[in-house]
């Protein structure tokens, strides 16, 4: 090297400056833009249905019943697990509460057992996971049908009407409409920033991505794996419980088969929200947006006058395109160098 | 060992099994404060075993480790941490996708108010107090905020000795601190192990490089096929004494 090139002082060359806001949420803007695109296709397809306030209301009334629990799911999600039993929850949930009520009993003491009923199976989801780390994906399907099974004893194949006379307050709770609004999406965007302030904000939220990005070396900095595990599941239960009795109110009728349907719904709606399968990423904005995206393809494709049988196409197309876009995306922020000098 | 005060941290006649090999027999092990400590020996000796018992990653099957005199069971790493002993693993020890001053704070994160132990976090104060403990090990980065994927190995080095010392620790491990480092950041580590020796803090440093050793330590303990064949003040022996124990 000539000696006049040789610099004074050394460069900095050490100082890394933080990620850009693009880089820290570039696999959210996947999401949006299919949203948004979907939405101007509805619009352009059937415009007096989509600059209709009702076509909304529709869809913010029946997305909530696979949304809330997908809100909590992404917790689960996050910390690399899943969990497939929470539509069974929904149920055992609901039948707690309807046992209790019905046995002439007060109707908080129905929801306190509802709500203990989901926060205990959720309890031994994580129990089983996290202790004995058993893989989720089985273990969770084994106690599907584990607490379906319960519920359908416990109610002997049976429903319950929820009448307008014997549950007044709970209808109001489950199915009102403040200003207008559907309750059902007043209680799922309050859920969302609740559990964002739990995610973001908090030291749990820390420990969930710690442990989904590596157990290992989360539990080497002393942070409780299991513990952190179990909090996801129990919370999964909980939100479960609240979306079965919110179904079961809006139809006044609690069904033995709550909950059938919001599986598929609720984990796409996490994975379509950026949510990674592999753990320790993940936003609940990105799971509410996704949700209502999957909401309002249901709604929107029979207002837009498309034969129904259409649904699962579009729904298909959407999922995986979403998906591969998010995919690119983060793939090309990831390559593109942020070292500054 | 000097009479009076126990030594900061201590073990007596451990004994460690995986499923068959017996990692450790019968290990004393001492450090009192104030000393630097170098633990040598090859690869597989169990030295990574013996720090594991010492920061309640795993349990001894036989034997005692004592803090400042008094039987303590080490049950897991948060424990350890709480007893004052941080340690530097030979990997794992950040999260790459988090920024510096959250990996800082990784497991211990302050909080602004809180309610049985449910309260938001302060970010302030991470940034801030990262700011402070990374100019004390003499790092220079611009920003608290720039994640820990996208520093050197020095750096990251740098960043969880910067992260040990912010907690007051009363022992800090490292194991092998330097692997991977090339030469330049492997002379930055070491200069931070100095550092350490000369502000009086205490702990052990694990490294194949015998020379970092008897640069940096007091004193030297050498393990082999899990036992301790060795242990003397730096200034009692040589090199070439301790290789010829390994
Ligand atoms: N988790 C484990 N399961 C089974 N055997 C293990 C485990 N960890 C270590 N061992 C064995 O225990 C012995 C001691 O290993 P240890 O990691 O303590 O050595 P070390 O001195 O740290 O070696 P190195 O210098 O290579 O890091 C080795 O024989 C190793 O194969
Ligand atoms: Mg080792």
């Amino acid at each position: 090297m000539s000696a006049e090139a040789v610099p004074t002082t050394k460069p900095k060359s050490n100082a890394i400056g933080a990620p850009s806001i693009l880089r820290r949420h570039g696999s959210q803007l996947g999401i949006l833009g299919v949203g948004l695109a979907m939405w101007l296709a509805f619009v352009v397809m059937a415009p007096t249905v989509f600059l209709d306030i009702d076509i909304y209301k529709a869809f913010a009334e029946s997305t909530p019943f696979f949304a809330i629990p997908a809100l909590a799911l992404t917790f689960v999600v996050i910390t690399g697990e899943i969990d497939l039993s929470f539509p069974s929850v929904m149920a055992l949930g609901t039948a707690a509460f309807c046992q209790v009520s019905e046995a002439g009993f007060p109707q908080w003491l129905g929801l306190m057992a509802g709500f203990a009923t989901g926060a205990a199976c959720g309890w031994l989801n994580g129990a089983l996971v996290s202790r004995l780390s058993i893989p989720s994906l089985v273990i969770t399907i084994g106690t599907s049908f584990l607490y379906r099974g319960i519920e359908l004893v416990m109610q002997n194949g049976t429903g319950v009407p929820l009448t307008e006379e014997k549950y007044a307050t709970m209808l109001q709770i489950f199915t009102g409409q403040p200003f207008g609004v559907p309750i059902q999406t007043l209680w799922a965007v309050a859920f969302t920033g609740f559990l964002w302030v739990l995610l973001n904000r908090t030291r749990f939220g820390a420990h969930v991505f710690l442990v989904g990005d590596n157990p290992t070396s989360a539990r080497l900095m002393g942070v409780n794996v299991v513990s952190v595990k179990t909090w996801c599941f129990v919370l999964t239960g909980l939100f479960a419980v609240f979306s079965g009795l919110m179904t079961s109110f809006v139809g006044n009728y609690f069904w033995p088969t709550t909950g059938d349907g919001a599986l598929l719904s609720s984990i796409a709606s996490v994975f379509l929200g950026g949510t990674s399968v592999f753990g320790g990423t993940g936003t609940v904005l990105g799971t509410l947006v996704a949700s209502y995206i999957i909401g309002a393809i249901n709604a929107g494709i029979v207002s837009a006058g498309v034969n129904a049988f259409y649904t699962q196409l579009v729904f298909g197309l959407v999922i995986v395109v979403s998906v591969v876009l998010q995919t690119i995306i983060e793939r090309r922020l990831q390559r593109r160098p942020i070292i500054t000098n | 060992m000097a009479e009076g005060a126990a030594p900061i941290i201590a073990a007596k006649g451990l004994h460690k099994w995986y499923s068959g090999v017996h990692a450790l027999k019968n290990v004393d092990f001492y450090v009192t404060k104030g000393e630097i400590v170098g633990l040598v020996g090859d690869n597989g000796a169990g030295k990574t075993t013996l720090i594991k018992v010492l920061s309640g990653v795993h349990r001894p099957d036989q034997g005692q480790v004592f803090i400042e005199g008094t039987p303590v069971d080490i049950a897991t790493p948060k424990q350890a941490m709480d007893l004052g002993i941080e340690t530097i693993y030979q990997t794992n020890s950040m999260v790459p996708t988090m920024s510096i001053a959250r990996n800082l704070f990784v497991g211990r994160e302050p909080l602004t108010a809180s309610f049985f132990g449910i309260g938001l976090m302060d970010h302030a104060k991470m940034r801030d107090d990262s700011v402070k403990a990374i100019a004390d090990v003499d790092l220079h980065l611009r920003s608290p905020d720039a994640l820990v994927g996208e520093l050197s190995g020095g750096q990251r080095q740098g960043v969880a000795i910067a992260r040990a010392m912010y907690f007051k620790s009363k022992v800090l491990i490292l194991d092998e601190p330097t692997n991977h480092l090339s030469v330049k950041e492997t002379s930055k580590v070491i200069g931070f192990v100095k550092g350490l020796r000369a502000q009086g803090l205490t702990g052990i440093f694990i490294s194949h490089n015998m020379h970092h050793v008897f640069q940096s330590c007091d004193r030297v303990v050498a393990m082999a096929r899990g036992e301790v064949v060795l242990n003397k003040p730096i200034g009692d022996t040589s090199i070439d004494e301790v290789h010829g124990y390994l």
